[in-house]
């Protein structure tokens, strides 16, 4: 009760100063990390410049969790490479490998076929239907680099909400209540 | 100034710093590897080849895969996922690149390998360019670090003529 009462205290005994510096302090980091989020997707050319890895079909190249750094160059798509793509009718983006490529002499145009490392067959199933090939504006970016583990968080948060919202409170709460 | 909160926030961030400043070296020093890694493809037989009724040719091989890729291996190294692809060029198509057998590495143990093989994946053009065709049978490796940043190479091996006829 001791702690619930000295908060409230310190809460009521908060001036305006005080609270303006804790807002500004708060909006820096916000929007410093937007800052660093559009940097990246400027410095890589890719709408998201890091994904998440939601599914094992990559095993046991990349699990569950593990983050993958996107890049999209203006380098041609080639055979091995592994991409991040977008098949129309699916809200969530696949990362597989490519294994065929097929690139038109006077367009320029790519056709290129995936597949997950630990799937048995080619993506053609996962494909909008009677869709062959993929071409290149289905594709996001290539995968660059990789870390392992870290996208738990954001995976522990999309599935179980209330630790994001006990998370934000409690920051919240600690901001409002820090001295400094 | 020296709460509870202050100490655990300070030594999260020093863990954190410490483990992101080991990822990268461990990244880094990957560059330090010098891989000298050897490859031979042998197309053995063409089991059949054919013209599919779509008008696309479609060819089916079976090859000796035989590498050393033991150098490639480094102490950051998750996994080598390695394969043959056959590459060449068609009037309408400036690079056609089709994969015909992967297989993944995991171990430096296993990177020396020699592999009897048919085609894993359908080598089928788009069109009918294949008869008499010089293909580029290639060897890649993509390494797939236990951190940081992945690499690719490849190996061109000596070029194989498709026969002139269906077969």
């Amino acid at each position: 009760m001791g702690w619930v009462s000295e908060s409230l205290d310190s809460i009521r005994s908060l001036q305006i100063r005080h609270v303006l510096t804790q807002v500004v302090s708060l909006g820096m980091i916000v929007t410093s990390a937007l800052i660093i989020w559009k940097g990246l997707m400027c410095v890589t050319g890719s709408e998201s410049p890091v994904v998440v890895v939601l599914s094992g079909s990559m095993e046991p190249g990349f699990k569950r969790g593990d983050i993958l750094f996107l890049h999209m160059s203006k380098a041609p798509i080639r055979a091995g490479e592994i991409v991040v793509f977008n098949v129309d009718g699916r809200e969530i983006p696949i990362v597989h490998r490519v294994i065929k490529v097929h690139e038109r002499k006077d367009t320029k145009e790519v056709d290129v076929l995936t597949k997950g490392d630990n799937n048995f067959g080619d993506d053609r199933l996962l494909y909008a239907h009677g869709q062959l090939w993929l071409q290149q504006h289905h594709i996001m970016g290539r995968a660059v680099g990789f870390l392992p583990y870290v996208g738990w968080v954001t995976i522990i948060m999309t599935e179980k909400p209330f630790i994001k919202y006990i998370l934000i409170g409690a920051l919240g709460l600690l901001v409002i209540t820090s001295k400094e | 100034m020296h709460s509870f909160g202050y100490r655990v926030n300070a030594l999260v961030t020093f863990a954190v710093t410490i483990l992101a400043m080991l990822c990268a070296m461990a990244s880094l020093s990957d560059n330090l590897n010098v891989p000298s890694p050897t490859a031979e493809v042998e197309v053995l037989n063409i089991n059949w080849f054919q013209r599919q009724p779509n008008g696309n040719d479609e060819v089916s091989l079976t090859m000796n895969i035989s590498a050393n890729l033991q150098t490639v291996f480094t102490w950051n190294t998750k996994q080598v996922f390695v394969f043959v692809a056959a590459e060449y060029e068609t009037p309408q198509n400036s690079l056609n690149q089709v994969s015909l057998w992967d297989g993944i590495i995991l171990s430096k143990d296993s990177a020396t390998f020699s592999i009897h093989t048919t085609n894993k994946y359908r080598f089928i053009d788009q069109g009918s360019n294949l008869r008499g065709k010089d293909v580029n049978l290639t060897l890649h490796w993509h390494v797939m670090p236990k951190t940081g940043k992945m690499f690719a190479d490849r190996i061109v091996m000596a070029g194989y003529r498709l026969p002139e006829e269906y077969r």
